[in-house]
């Protein structure tokens, strides 16, 4: 399998590496695919009170494409706003990666990935006013 | 073994050449992966085996993705007969009469499996008669049609070169697919993959100053196969086995060589192979086929009176190697099926002798080779006389 | 550290060619170049001279009669002829042959194409350790039972199967036993002359020939017979047809030569190594060892490292030459066929990394293996969101994870 050169990049020095507070209302948790599948990916963002992402970290279970499109996203996310990161797509991901077609499912989980961390947010965002 | 001897089987088998030497040493001695492997000792041997596939292709007139690379020309012949009939579950098949055994036998094997086997007739010149393959094709005897034939390029015994680009047009408007065994033909006139317009096609390595152990089937990718090696899954599934990287890079090598000198190495064979068959004549050789396109190499011949496997022994001690009927058969001592097929005497095809000439050869050793037959002639002549 | 980088530990897939096995094959390909099936000229005669040279070694490693060994172009062909062959000509006596789950994938898929003519086929399954219950194989067999195909080594978890028990109930029950030898020679002693073994497949460069050449061993007291699966000039008495590449049997006769002369000290050696790697890997923690250690040729190693996906393990170790799963499949993406049956999870089985030793393997190439393992292991861990669950004490087994 020969990798491109980003992706080798994000695997050699993979960026945003580590977990944030799962519990903090303000940090959305998603958590994609499946051990047996041989990739799992868990992304978590953390938005401030403007609903812009300030932070993001990544850790993947998974082979170099997947370490390296979860790497990718938690660069891309950061700043921009829920509505923004939904906008993403695999393809863009696959395309930056230069991702062989054999591992575009990677690109795809870290869509899901990031659908499902905003997924998160949201829904205790929703029990938190709720609450309110 | 004495290596002075002057080698004239060329169809036979061809000395490998040195520069197709150098490129496999690193993959005899130092550290070669398998090809299948994902590190680097793997991926190296994998490049080098996609470097000969092109080499291949462009020396044949076919794309990378039609080379099929197997473990000779035999190898290729079975598959392309046994797997595309079996595949395809035709009932009919059709091989011609000068085929090479590989071919002949692989069709013979699939009689067990209720496949109907034709035999394309050749003409005296060693030509198939397309009048013969238009019968055979437009006019079955029965309701099965032939799903495939297969017709060599050029001929191992007498060089005979095939029309096959007629033959293929003649067999797609019967639909039937059309294998062409061009393990000769590679390397002594140009084969184009494309141009033939065949579905199918066999080559060897070792025919063309490559090394043992490789061929390669050029495959027309929408023709449905049957491997006959199950396993790895390596070339796409149609051959499995790891790889042997040091043949198939000398194979590639060979190719490209072919691609580079065909030319001029035609042009100097044919001249030795003209003051040959000059000097034949005057001995007073048959000489087969000689009415026919023939590769430039090859001169198939006999004497009357005279028995083909004495004159080799006879000249194997004069310290000249060449061949009666065809290496592969020549275990045997009946008269080369090719010579039947061309309705030549018996006794006459038994003194049948081959010499196949490679661009390393000269006009000296021409020379001194009439020299030595006009003597061994009349020795044997006198033998034969007091024996009478 | 002096260790050569990268540090080859794939002996397994395939062995480099040992340098007095080239120097063997070299002149075969310049001077003595000829083909071994031309009768009439001395090329051909030296060419048949150094064939049977090498027939005659190949015969010796395994206590063979020279007559018994067929050349075929490695053992992906050996495995197909004896399988096919054998099944095609004894067929009118029951269509019956049974296999297990862990063979190569040669192995496996002759059977099935064997299936697809109408053969009924049973892959029985190993034990936890990788080898098989003797009574299960002893229960699978029926009247209508031909063939029974059993490899020696296992390619991918090295375990040794009790070849000559296996062959013992074959031989009571009238069946053919087929042995796929290729992952064996100059690993354990093999004695043709003893063991109840009808045919055998053997492979030039798992054992430092070359690639291209292989044999299968056709036993002719009592005899077994084949269907020829490759036609044409009649070589090889008619069973494998196809101009024979000197060189390269050249080759493997040299090659197993050595091997019959040297694999006692060779193998002593490698075990150390083996027990040293062994040692060293498993301070890692969550570190677990596919197969039976006992059954096992010294040369393999196979463990699985949990929380850390297979490939990504690969790209991190690229300092040394290994295989995640076997060398043969690891185009696709599916974890391994065989730890799947010795009942590993996908998740422990898309983990594992087979080391293979062999003759140039030094103590400092597997000294520095030891100490990356445990650096990527590391790293990896550190980036692994099962790990973080492990260590929070979650049983990953329970958890449900979503489909996609």
């Amino acid at each position: 399998m020969a990798y491109s050169d980003k992706v080798l990049d994000h695997y050699e020095n993979p960026r945003n590496v580590g977990a944030l507070d799962k519990n903090d209302p303000q940090v959305g948790t998603g958590m994609v695919g499946a051990p047996a599948c041989g990739d799992v990916m868990k992304l978590q963002i953390k938005v401030n009170d403007d609903g812009i992402i300030e932070d993001a970290k990544f850790k993947t279970y998974g082979c170099g494409s997947a370490i390296a499109s979860s790497s990718l996203v938690t660069e891309w996310i950061k700043g921009k706003t829920l509505d923004q990161v939904m906008e993403i797509k695999n393809s863009d991901i696959a395309q930056e990666l230069a991702l062989p077609p054999v591992k575009i499912h990677c690109s795809v989980l870290a869509e899901d990935a990031i659908r499902a961390a905003v997924a998160d947010l949201k829904s205790k965002q929703t029990v938190a006013s709720e609450v309110a | 073994m004495d290596t002075q001897a002057i080698y004239f089987d060329n169809n036979g088998t061809t000395a490998l050449d040195q520069r197709v030497l150098e490129t496999m040493l690193p993959y005899l001695s130092a550290q070669s992966g398998n090809a299948t492997s994902r590190h680097i000792f793997g991926r190296s041997s994998r490049q080098a085996i996609e470097r000969a596939r092109e080499q291949v292709a462009d020396a044949t007139g076919a794309h990378p993705s039609q080379v099929i690379f197997t473990g000779s020309g035999t190898e290729a012949d079975n598959l392309a007969i046994c797997g595309i009939t079996a595949k395809n579950g035709f009932e009919k098949i059709a091989v011609s009469a000068i085929e090479h055994p590989a071919i002949t036998r692989a069709a013979q094997s699939m009689k067990a499996h209720g496949v109907v086997i034709e035999s394309i007739a050749a003409d005296t010149q060693g030509k198939i008669t397309i009048d013969a393959l238009q019968d055979l094709l437009s006019s079955g005897n029965d309701d099965k049609s032939i799903g495939l034939i297969s017709v060599m390029l050029a001929n191992n015994e007498t060089g005979a070169i095939q029309d096959l680009a007629s033959i293929a047009e003649i067999a797609r408007k019967q639909h039937a697919f059309v294998h062409t065994d061009a393990v000769q033909a590679l390397g002594k006139m140009k084969v184009d993959f494309a141009e033939l317009n065949v579905h199918a096609m066999s080559l060897s390595s070792h025919k063309i100053s490559g090394p043992q152990g490789a061929g390669a089937l050029i495959l027309d990718k929408r023709v449905d196969i049957q491997p006959l090696l199950l396993g790895g899954g390596q070339e796409r599934g149609l051959r499995s086995g790891s790889e042997n990287v040091a043949a198939i890079v000398g194979f590639g090598a060979a190719c490209e060589l072919i691609s580079r000198e065909l030319i001029q190495r035609i042009g100097s064979v044919r001249q030795l192979r003209d003051q040959l068959e000059k000097g034949l004549v005057k001995l007073g050789a048959v000489i087969f086929g000689h009415g026919a396109d023939r590769l430039a190499n090859t001169s198939f011949f006999a004497f009357e009176g005279i028995e083909g496997e004495t004159l080799v022994m006879a000249l194997d001690r004069k310290g000249f190697a060449v061949a009666s009927g065809s290496a592969c058969s020549s275990d045997s001592t009946e008269p080369s099926h090719v010579l039947m097929a061309m309705g030549v005497d018996e006794d006459l095809a038994r003194g049948a002798i081959r010499v196949s000439l490679s661009n390393v050869n000269t006009a000296a050793q021409i020379e001194a080779f009439l020299l030595v037959l006009e003597g061994e002639l009349s020795r044997l002549r006198r033998l034969t006389a007091i024996a009478v | 550290m002096t260790a050569r980088m990268p540090i080859y530990l794939d002996y397994s897939a395939t062995t480099p060619v040992d340098k007095r096995v080239a120097a063997k094959m070299i002149p075969f390909l310049t001077e003595d170049f000829g083909n071994a099936a031309s009768r009439s000229h001395p090329y051909g005669w030296t060419a048949e001279k150094a064939v049977e040279n090498a027939r005659d070694e190949v015969a010796k490693l395994v206590h063979a009669d020279p007559r018994e060994i067929v050349w075929t172009s490695g053992a992906t062909e050996s495995n197909n002829l004896a399988i096919k062959g054998a099944a095609h000509f004894y067929q009118d006596k029951g269509k019956h042959i049974i296999t297990m789950q862990t063979e190569h994938k040669a192995v496996i898929d002759a059977f099935r194409e064997l299936e697809r003519q109408g053969f009924e086929a049973t892959y029985l399954a190993p034990e936890a350790d990788g080898l098989l219950s003797l009574d299960k194989f002893r229960a699978a067999i029926r009247p209508d039972t031909v063939l029974a195909s059993v490899m020696l080594v296992n390619n991918e978890i090295g375990v040794i199967q009790d070849i000559e028990t296996i062959g013992n109930i074959c031989r009571e029950n009238g069946v053919i036993f087929h042995v796929d030898a290729a992952q064996a020679t100059g690993k354990v002693h093999i004695d043709l002359e003893k063991l109840p073994v009808d045919l055998m497949s053997f492979s030039a460069h798992k054992t430092y020939g070359p690639k291209g050449v292989g044999a299968l061993y056709v036993r002719r007291k009592p005899r077994v017979r084949l269907e020829a699966q490759m036609h044409g000039g009649g070589h090889e008495r008619g069973l494998r047809s196809g101009t024979l590449a000197t060189h390269q049997i050249v080759g493997m006769g040299e090659a197993f030569r050595i091997a019959r002369e040297e694999m006692d000290l060779e193998n002593a050696r490698i075990r150390r190594l083996r027990d040293r790697l062994l040692a060293g890997l498993q301070e890692i923690d969550e570190t677990y060892v596919n197969g039976d250690l006992k059954n096992r040729v010294p040369h393999n190693l196979n463990i699985s490292f949990n929380y850390v996906e297979g490939e990504s393990l690969i790209m991190a170790v690229k300092d040394i030459a290994v295989s995640s799963g076997s060398a043969c499949t690891s185009a696709s993406l599916e974890p391994s066929y065989v730890l799947r049956a010795i009942g590993r999870s996908d998740e422990l089985a898309h983990s594992s990394i087979r080391f293979s030793i062999g003759r140039f393997t030094t103590e400092e190439d597997v000294d520095y293996t030891i100490e990356l393992m445990k650096s990527k292991i590391g790293k990896l861990r550190e980036l692994s969101p099962l790990w973080e669950m492990h260590l929070d004490g979650v049983d990953i087994s329970k958890v449900e994870w979503a489909a996609h």
